[in-house]
C-alpha cells in the first residue's frame, strides 16, 4: 500500500555462495510473484540493496537478464551494510530498489567480437554482461574473458570460470599477482596490464569492456590503445557514492553527469570528456 | 491564467489570515528570541510579522522537511514487512508572507526533485501548498536577487503576491488558479487596483549570471577554487540555511524489530558526502567541495534542470561562520 519510488521490493535469500573469504554472493528471488513479473532489467544496471534497520548499499546486478527467474548480487564484505548483509542467511529477506541506470549496448555490439578485461572484485558488474552476450552467444564473434585477481584465493565466481574454460567458444585468460600463485594453479602469473598485453588480442571489430580497480585501469588503458583501440570502443563502468539511484540525492555526478542517470556504463571516449571527479 | 491584480486593506489582512485558517495550516514568519525571525504554524496574526528583511531559515522545508520519513518496516529476518507512507494524509498548508527569492526557490526544487522520475513526496506537498509571497520592501548589501534573474517583487512561485503600498495597504497580484480560489472564498476582501503606488526595495545587481554560467563551463581546473576556499571549515551552514540545496542522505532507525527508512537535509560541504568505502573519495579536500557547490548551481544545473541553482537570498553569506560572501566570490569568477 502507498508504495513509493524509496520503498523496495522484498527479496528472498535462495542461495548464497562464499566467493572469497569476504565475498559472497546472493541469489534473490522476489517474495511477491506480482513484482517478479512486473521487473525487467539489462545488462550494466544496478540497484539498491538494504537490510532493514542499518541501511541501503549499491551494488550492478550481477545476474543476466536472460535468466529471468532470480537476481543475484556480488559484495565485499567493507562498510556497515555489507557485514549486515554478509551476516544474513539463506530465507532471510533484503529489501531491493532498482533497477536503476544505463545498460551496455549490447545490440550495437552485434557481429562484433568482445573482450572483456576485469580485475579483482570488478568482474561482478561485468558478470551480468558476460552471461548475457553468452546466452546469445551465435550475435557475437570471438568473446575473449581475461580475468585477474591478488591471488588464488582472490579470484571471485571460481565455479563459472570453469564453466567459461570449458566452454569451446570462449576463451578464458585468468592470471593472479606474483606470489599469488598456487602450487596447482594453471592460469598466467602477472598483473592483468602485462597478461593483456602478452595476449595482444586484435583490436579490429572487437569491443572492449574493462572494469577493475584504478590502478589496473590506469595502466590497462595504455595496453589497449597499444593495441589499436578507439577510445569509443573501449566501455567501463563507474561507480561512485549513491543514496537514491536516480538523480536527485546529489552525490554521485561526475561535473553535470549523474552516474547513476547518465551511467554507470560510459565508454573511454566519454570519460575522457569528463572531470576527474570519480 | 493572466495575472489579475487587486487591493487588500491593511485591516482586512486579519480577516484573510483567519479565513484561511478555518480550513487549513499556516505557515507564517514571526519574532523569535533575539530577533530572529523564524515561521511557525498557525502563530496568531499579531504575532506575524511583515517587515522582516529575511527568516534564518529559508521556507523549503514546507515541501522537503528536514526529516521525511520514506517508509516503516519490520525486520523479522525471514518475515521482514514493509509500509509506504499515505502521501494523501500531507496537510494543506498556506506559506504565508514569504519573499521572492524563498517563493522562486520552490521552482528551483521543482527541477531537481522532478526532472525524470518524480519524487512523490516533494510533489505531493507541493500540490498541497499555497504560497501567498510579499515583496521585499526591505533589503540588505547581502541580497542578490536581481543577479539571478529575480527581483524584490518577482512573482515566481507565488499562487498570489503581496506588493506592500506606500499608504499602507498592498496590492495583492493574483498569479495562478490556486490564488484565485483564495480570492474566491473571500471576494469581499479584494478591492479593485488603481494606480498605488508601490514600496519595493532595490537591489543592486551585482554579476550576469548567464554571463557566468558560460564562464564556469571551463572554469573546473582553475585556481580559483582553492585560493578562495581556504578558509571553509567544511560546516554546511550554508547548505543547511539555502532554500535550494535539496541533496540528502538516506538512514535506517530502529527500534527493536520496527524503524523507518527516512531522508534528511545533507551538504557536499562535508568530506564524508562522496567517501566511497573503500576510502576513495572524489571530492577528498574542501576546495574540490566548494568548487562542486559553486558549479552544481550555476553551471551543472542551468544545464541539465534549465534552472539556476542560486536566489540570490544571500542567507548563506550571513549564516558562514568564516564570511564567505559567495555574491562577491561569483563577481569575482564572472571575471576569471
Amino acid at each position: 500500500m502507498c508504495n513509493n519510488i524509496y520503498t523496495p521490493y522484498l527479496m528472498q535469500i535462495e542461495d548464497i555462495i562464499e566467493e572469497t573469504s569476504d565475498a559472497r554472493t546472493f541469489r534473490l528471488k522476489f517474495k511477491n510473484p506480482d513484482d517478479a513479473e512486473k521487473f525487467s532489467f539489462k545488462a550494466g544496471q544496478f540497484g539498491e540493496y538494504s537490510v532493514f534497520g542499518e541501511g541501503e548499499s549499491t551494488f550492478c546486478i550481477a545476474s543476466s537478464p536472460t535468466r529471468k527467474e532470480y537476481i543475484e548480487c556480488t559484495f565485499r564484505k567493507a562498510g556497515r551494510v555489507t557485514n549486515a548483509l554478509a551476516n544474513l542467511e539463506i530465507g532471510d529477506t533484503v529489501g531491493f530498489r532498482g533497477p536503476y541506470g544505463n545498460t551496455f549496448p549490447i545490440e550495437e555490439w552485434e557481429g562484433k567480437n568482445l573482450l572483456y578485461i576485469a580485475g579483482g572484485i570488478a568482474l561482478p558488474p561485468m558478470r551480468c554482461v558476460i552471461w548475457n552476450t553468452i546466452d546469445l552467444r551465435e550475435k557475437y564473434k570471438d568473446i575473449t574473458i581475461v580475468y585477474g585477481a591478488r591471488s588464488v584465493a582472490d579470484l571471485v565466481y571460481k565455479h563459472e570460470l570453469k564453466v567459461w574454460e570449458e566452454m569451446p567458444d570462449i576463451k578464458l585468460i585468468t592470471t593472479v599477482d606474483p606470489g599469488g600463485q598456487t602450487p596447482d594453479w594453471k592460469g598466467e602469473i602477472g598483473f592483468v596490464p602485462m597478461v593483456l598485453e602478452k595476449a595482444a588480442p586484435s583490436s579490429e571489430n572487437t569491443i572492449a569492456i574493462l572494469c577493475g580497480p584504478p590502478v589496473m585501469i590506469k595502466f590497462t588503458m595504455p595496453v589497449l590503445k597499444k593495441l589499436g583501440f578507439q577510445d569509443k570502443d573501449i566501455f567501463t563502468t563507474l561507480e561512485n557514492r549513491m543514496k537514491c539511484g536516480f538523480g536527485k540525492c546529489g552525490r554521485c555526478n561526475v561535473g553535470k553527469v549523474f552516474v547513476c542517470k547518465d551511467g554507470p556504463v560510459f565508454t573511454n571516449e566519454q570519460l575522457l570528456t569528463m572531470p576527474q571527479e570519480y | 491564467m493572466e495575472t489579475t491584480h487587486k487591493i487588500i486593506r491593511k485591516h482586512s489582512l486579519e480577516k484573510l489570515y483567519v479565513t484561511l485558517l478555518e480550513n487549513r495550516k499556516i505557515y507564517a514568519p514571526v519574532k523569535q528570541a533575539d530577533n530572529l525571525i523564524g515561521y511557525q504554524y498557525n502563530p496568531a496574526f499579531s504575532e506575524v510579522t511583515f517587515d522582516h528583511l529575511q527568516s534564518t531559515l529559508s521556507v523549503k522545508n514546507v515541501v522537503f522537511p528536514k526529516v521525511e520519513n520514506l517508509f516503516y518496516y519490520t525486520n523479522n529476518k525471514t518475515d521482514s514487512t514493509v509500509k509506504g507512507i499515505d502521501l494523501e494524509k500531507f496537510p494543506e498548508v498556506v506559506l504565508w508572507g514569504a519573499h521572492p527569492c524563498d517563493t522562486a526557490a520552490y521552482d528551483v526544487l521543482r527541477s531537481i526533485f522532478c526532472w525524470d522520475i518524480k519524487d512523490e513526496f516533494f510533489a505531493a506537498r507541493l500540490e498541497k501548498l499555497v504560497v501567498i509571497g510579499l515583496a521585499c520592501h526591505k533589503s540588505d548589501a547581502l541580497c542578490f536577487c536581481t543577479s539571478v534573474g529575480l527581483s524584490p517583487d518577482s512573482s515566481k512561485g507565488s499562487d498570489i503576491l503581496l506588493v506592500p503600498l506606500n499608504n499602507g495597504d498592498y496590492k495583492a497580484e493574483i498569479i495562478t488558479e490556486k490564488g484565485s480560489r483564495i480570492v474566491a472564498e473571500s471576494p469581499e476582501i479584494f478591492e479593485n487596483y488603481g494606480d498605488e503606488t508601490v514600496n519595493v526595495t532595490v537591489v543592486e545587481q551585482k554579476f550576469d549570471h548567464k554571463q557566468l554560467t558560460s564562464k564556469l563551463s571551463n572554469a573546473f581546473e582553475h585556481p580559483f577554487w582553492l585560493a578562495n576556499s581556504l578558509r571553509c571549515i567544511g560546516c554546511g551552514a550554508c547548505a543547511y540555511v539555502c532554500p535550494t540545496c535539496a541533496c540528502f542522505d538516506i538512514q535506517d532507525e530502529t527500534r527493536g524489530k520496527n524503524g523507518k527508512r527516512y531522508r534528511s537535509w545533507d551538504s557536499c560541504g562535508f568530506g564524508l558526502f562522496t567517501l566511497h568505502t573503500s576510502g576513495h573519495n572524489p571530492r577528498e579536500v574542501q576546495s574540490q567541495r566548494w568548487r562542486q557547490r559553486i558549479l552544481h548551481k550555476f553551471s551543472y544545473m542551468p544545464e541539465r534542470n534549465e534552472s539556476l541553482g542560486c536566489v540570490g537570498c544571500g542567507r548563506c553569506s550571513r549564516a558562514c561562520p568564516v564570511d564567505m560572501n559567495i555574491a562577491e566570490q561569483l563577481q569575482a569568477l564572472q571575471s576569471i
